[in-house]
């Protein structure tokens, strides 16, 4: 698949999920096995009203996303992939009022398993706000109904 | 330390429902809790805004994780003698079953408070208490 098609599949997915909606996540790029997805600042998302720096929870939300789209871009087919587990370590506070950036790669890919790494950074990609490692696990194409496969795909030609 | 005053009057209140409304984030989750005796029941109301995947449907995972996250931190700040703003230094998730789209329940447990640590665990269940759908384990810096 070209980076176009995978970027079409990532958006469109990430389109369908609600909750990234309400909080505006977004895909930037997507290539093969790494993504990148944005997380705008807004005030929905603070954990304390005194600094204004975002929840922990928002940042794991951004990480989970990514993680679990990064998915498409390491399988042949289009399969949801359910979490298995996520292991965040927060490193630093994400400074207030700018958008918080994931990079998901997939490292390893099984016939059961998807194993997943992704940071989350703001301007410097060397500052990592927090680090998570996933794993996901794979139910076959098959279990997703051919309308959703349809409407990810979008037609395009694999 | 940084706590609002709004923060700081609903814990020397005492007061859980007080504290989730100063978050901003666990507004935007809409998470609520409930006290019975000493024992303390978050809640997550069901929301079209907390779904993910749309098949199912589910709650988006993410969302699971940020109530936890939330509901540890906050059964934490309560569990101080005097207020403190604890800071998540890791957490870790494992998704038991899916998150349907109905109201998610969870308690906490301190499992280890230090004088600059503590360690809470997380279960969040939807139908059944015996059926769990996520357990957390948190790590906070207290400051």
């Amino acid at each position: 698949m070209n980076d176009e098609t995978l970027f079409g599949r990532v958006s469109r997915f990430i389109g369908t999920l609600r909750h990234c909606q309400h909080l505006g996540i977004r895909a930037l790029s997507a290539t093969e096995n790494e993504l990148v997805v944005e997380l705008p600042y807004s005030d929905a998302i603070v954990g304390n009203p005194e600094t204004g720096v975002i929840h922990g929870g928002a940042i794991t939300t951004l990480m989970d996303t990514a993680s679990g789209t990064v998915v498409i871009c390491a399988l042949p087919e289009f399969e949801l992939c359910p979490t298995l587990d996520l292991r965040v370590d927060y490193m630093r506070a994400a400074e207030p009022g700018y958008p918080v950036y994931a990079r998901a790669r997939a490292y390893r890919v099984t016939n059961n398993i998807v194993f997943t790494r992704c940071e989350t950074f703001q301007e410097d990609p060397e500052q990592t706000i927090a680090h998570c490692v996933g794993t996901f696990m794979r139910i076959g194409p098959e279990a997703t109904p051919k309308a959703y496969r349809d409407l990810i795909t979008g037609g395009d030609d694999e | 330390m940084s706590l609002s005053g709004e923060m700081r009057s609903a814990l020397q209140a005492g007061d859980y429902q007080a504290l989730i409304r100063a978050v901003p984030y666990a507004r935007t989750l809409g998470m609520e809790c409930e006290t019975f005796g000493e024992e303390v029941v978050f809640r997550l109301p069901r929301s079209d805004d907390n779904l993910g995947n749309p098949i199912l449907p589910a709650i988006h995972g993410g969302v699971i994780g940020g109530f936890l996250e939330m509901s540890a931190m906050i059964s934490l700040m309560m569990s101080q003698e005097t207020p403190r703003l604890p800071r998540i230094v890791d957490f870790s998730l494992d998704y038991l079953r899916a998150g349907l789209d109905r109201d998610t329940f969870c308690e906490c447990h301190l499992t280890r408070q230090g004088n600059r640590v503590a360690n809470v665990i997380v279960t969040a269940w939807q139908q059944s208490r015996r059926k769990p759908i996520a357990t957390a384990r948190a790590h906070f810096i207290m400051d």
